[in-house]
């Protein structure tokens, strides 16, 4: 089967459905997604959107900025931060009229609530910049858009996974994947691809992200012989339920949440005696860590705990309704009567598929374009983020560049005539999964699975180290060759899971080893990446990008400076 | 602790007819039904195909019938049932299966679609003005809606579509209305509330509260049934 549109948009949460949106006013564009799009894991974002409206208190775009770049340990690129900063109120407004039905307060404007990192004036106390309805941002945004789509009749090809990127004549002309319906081979012959594939949590053992979580966008990328960019860099959220992963909102701090240790400690006065439970994540989660590691678990065991009992019951039913009900149905706690147990868990990627602010990918340190290839959302790395992105920061990323993405990739399809795909290309995907049917080796998928989630969550945690990381590379290349002796049980064609496990898990495999290896010869700490030996931050040999690249010879990074406009970095203190 | 889990089994390539599968399954209390079919996948039989997301009920990908209920299998413990007898998985009545859990939700997504109508959308762009304007209190009116993840158990669940009339639009599809007709910023609903009234629509519906029961988000989708053909009564039929 070959489909043929001007742009192919992969990935049906909130930054592929903006980009296809934005891009259906100029041409045809359509969304491929392996689960149903609104399965898509951007339904799971809870807090709320960033936007410097001011409805609550003064607010500028100018310290939203700011924040980020600071947040970012200054690893981000001011120009895409100025940008996202700047934009960011117009993208809320437009998401308001399109029919997201956002919290009000009670003037009837979009009511805004404090978030960790975001604050007034350049640092000096926090500030309420988080949009939001209730603790279902992420679901009320996806609902909208979906309807949206339906309306504007964009066509959604639900349950086909892609599994190569094409290019002929030097440029990106389509995907080929399969239907997991029944295994079909699907081409898209595309003038422009939009990788809008979300992150990869799920090659950790606990973690916020759900089962597509899987580094799909990241794998693709790397076998078509492109670049990623600062992988290394992944976010561990401080408060995940104890044991399951599963997250509770950092609106729950910024409701008034507080973090204990087992002498009833608010530990956090230590580690940033001014924003305390509103510090950046990188901060919180190892402020979380250095308790548990010195002794001051909850009852000797891995967890610290959350405690809400001072909101009060109404409050707790209004602001963070989805996060008290399962809170209730997974540990059987009344949030309102028993403190929470909590623990970091693996939630996001900073890096990513190197972009500029038009969405264009980058293949190096050069900034040469991938002709005909783009990049939006948590796949991306534009660099907002730097080396530590403040929650709520990600879905105004995938607005507003989304919407930019969306548009120069329109643009571009309208300018440039179709080039011919290579030939055989169903071939691609079906030799693939024939391939993995019939192979008779002797390791399972999720044997693999589990050794990588144990491996990654042991060495490349919060806190890493050199001789850690090399361990941990050598283990991945057993990985590997395991993952060449694979075997399936399952050799249907319908539903064929453990056949989709099999391509996500190659995909895992890569993105791993590029983070490790990116994690490991980056010698200081920044942000989220945090190396006990070399503790400090060293501007001058490492304020710059990384760019990691994996092909038959192995892994090889470059490096190319960061963009600093605004602010010099300074040291970061909270 | 062992909990013996009975498997709805059906590939299409092989069998004319499902059957049954028994699994016992090592677990706990507090163990997801999710926790225990994953087992099943990845330490018994991983041809047993079923979906899933999130893992803790926003994306509403894993809706089964769980001993008899439309369930999500993520929000529901091993605690929740009889475990020392088996506990039953099967696919979401009304749908057709596709393989073994997995059914064909296209019937439920088109009934979303059905009741879209033709405006004109406004252009996709970051705005220079502001948010409309929206007191607290017609949020309100429409917010229970805006908890559905569209999971469709409460298809699956309505004895109208199960056994009177298949065509029924259903709760779903309904409450998505219900959630536009309510929104105190959007101006032309009347064209909505038309749809509904056509042949298999709101009228159809015989209040028999199946979908509140079932709703794994507990939203009052028949209350707000009644109150969209109350609304529907008074503006499009007023007695004069
Ligand atoms: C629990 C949780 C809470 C969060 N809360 C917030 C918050 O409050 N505020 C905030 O700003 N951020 C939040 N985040 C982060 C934010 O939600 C995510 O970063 C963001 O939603 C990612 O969106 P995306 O569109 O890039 O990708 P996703 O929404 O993950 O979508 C990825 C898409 O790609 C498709 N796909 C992937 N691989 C393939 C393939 N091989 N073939 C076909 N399709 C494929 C998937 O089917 C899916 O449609 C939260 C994250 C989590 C996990």
């Amino acid at each position: 089967m070959i489909y043929t549109y001007d742009v192919v948009v992969i990935g049906g949460g909130i930054a592929g459905l903006i980009t296809a949106l934005k891009a259906s006013e100029k041409c045809s564009v359509s969304v491929v997604s392996k689960i149903h799009v609104t399965r898509s894991h951007s339904v799971a974002a809870q807090g709320g959107i960033a936007a410097s409206l001011g409805n609550e208190e003064e607010d500028r775009w100018e310290w939203h900025m700011f924040d980020t770049v600071k947040g970012g340990d200054y690893l981000s690129d001011q120009n895409a931060a100025e940008i996202l900063a700047k934009e960011a109120p117009g993208c809320v407004s437009m998401l308001e009229h399109l029919g997201v039905p956002f919290s009000r307060n009670s003037n009837g404007k979009i009511q805004q609530r404090r978030f960790g990192g975001h604050t007034q004036n350049f640092g000096k106390v926090p500030v309420k910049r988080a949009c939001y309805a209730a603790d279902r941002t992420g679901r009320t945004i996806m609902d909208t858009l979906y309807d949206e789509c339906l309306m504007r009749k964009i066509p959604l090809h639900n349950e086909v996974f892609i599994n190569n990127l094409l290019f002929s004549e030097n440029q990106c002309c389509g995907v080929v994947g399969y239907d997991i319906r029944d295994c079909t081979p699907i081409v898209f012959h595309a003038k422009t691809v939009v990788l809008a594939t979300g992150g990869a949590g799920r090659i950790f053992k606990t973690t916020s992200n759900g089962y597509s979580s899987t580094g799909d966008g990241f794998g693709l990328t790397l076998n078509s012989g492109l670049v990623l960019q600062d992988m290394e860099f992944i976010q561990f959220h401080p408060t995940g339920i104890f044991g399951l992963g599963i997250l509770v909102s950092e609106a729950a701090r910024a409701e008034g949440g507080i973090l204990r240790n087992n002498k009833n400690e608010r530990f956090m006065m230590k580690y940033a005696p001014s924003l305390k439970e509103l510090a950046p994540r990188d901060i919180i989660a190892r402020a979380i860590l250095t308790e548990i590691n010195e002794g001051r678990g909850i009852n000797g065991e891995k967890y610290v705990f959350l405690d809400l009992r001072s909101i009060g019951k109404e409050t707790l039913l209004e602001k963070i309704p989805e996060v008290i009900s399962f809170i209730q149905t997974y540990l059987g706690i009344s949030a309102n009567e028993a403190p929470v147990p909590v623990a970091p868990t693996c939630h996001y990627f900073m890096g990513g598929i190197p972009t500029n602010t038009k969405g264009q990918v980058l293949v190096d340190k050069n900034h040469t374009i991938a002709r005909g290839l783009y990049a939006v959302g948590e796949c991306a790395c534009v660099s907002v983020h730097g080396a530590n992105r403040l929650g709520c920061n990600s879905l105004i990323d995938l607005v507003v560049f989304g919407l930019r993405t969306g548009k120069s990739a329109s643009r571009y399809s309208i300018k440039h005539n179709r080039v011919s795909l290579p030939v055989e290309t169903e071939k691609i995907s079906e030799n693939k999964i024939a391939f993995l049917l019939e192979k008779k080796g002797n390791s399972s998928v999720y044997n693999i699975r589990e050794n990588l989630q144990n491996l990654m969550t042991e060495k490349c945690n919060v806190f890493r180290d050199g001789q850690n990381l090399s361990l941990a590379l050598d283990k991945i290349c057993e990985l590997k060759k395991k993952y060449s002796d694979l075997v399936l049980n399952d050799n249907g064609t319908h539903f064929n899971y453990e056949l989709q496990e099999a391509f996500e898990l190659g995909n895992m495999l890569k993105t791993a080893e590029s983070i490790l290896y990116s994690a490991f010869k980056r010698k200081e700490s920044r942000g989220a990446h945090f190396r006990t030996d070399f503790p400090e931050r060293e501007d001058t040999k490492w304020l710059k990008h990384t760019l990691v690249a994996s092909n038959l010879q192995g892994l090889k990074v470059t490096y190319f400076p960061v963009k600093i406009s605004r602010f010099q970095p300074l040291k970061r203190k909270y | 602790m062992k909990v013996t889990f009975k498997v709805f089994r059906f590939d299409p390539i092989k069998d004319e007819k499902h059957h049954y599968d028994t699994f016992v399954v090592e677990t706990k209390l507090n163990e997801r039904i999710l926790d225990c079919l994953n087992k099943i996948r990845s330490k018994q039989d991983s041809s047993v195909s079923f979906r899933m997301g999130c893992s803790y009920g926003i994306c509403g990908s894993d809706a089964l019938t769980i001993n008899g209920v439309p369930s999500l299998a993520c929000q529901k413990l091993v605690k929740d049932y009889n475990y020392t007898s088996e506990i039953i998985i099967e696919p979401l009545k009304f749908y057709s299966v596709i393989k073994d859990l997995i059914v064909d939700l296209d019937p439920f997504f088109k009934r979303l679609e059905k009741l879209k109508t033709d405006e004109k959308r406004k252009p996709i762009n970051k705005l220079e003005k502001r948010e409309n304007i929206q007191s607290i209190e017609d949020l309100k009116q429409f917010e229970d809606a805006i908890k559905c993840i569209l999971c469709g158990s409460c298809v699956a669940a309505c004895p109208i579509t199960l056994e009177v009339e298949p065509e029924f639009i259903g709760p779903a599809a309904l409450l998505r209305a219900y959630r536009y007709i309510f929104d105190s910023r959007i101006k032309n609903i009347n064209e909505k509330m038309l749809l509904l009234e056509k042949a298999h629509g709101i009228w159809s519906c015989k209040s028999h509260y199946k979908c509140t029961l079932v709703c794994p988000k507990q939203i009052k989708v028949t209350k707000t049934i009644l109150k969209t053909k109350r609304k529907i009564r008074e503006d499009l039929h007023p007695k004069t």
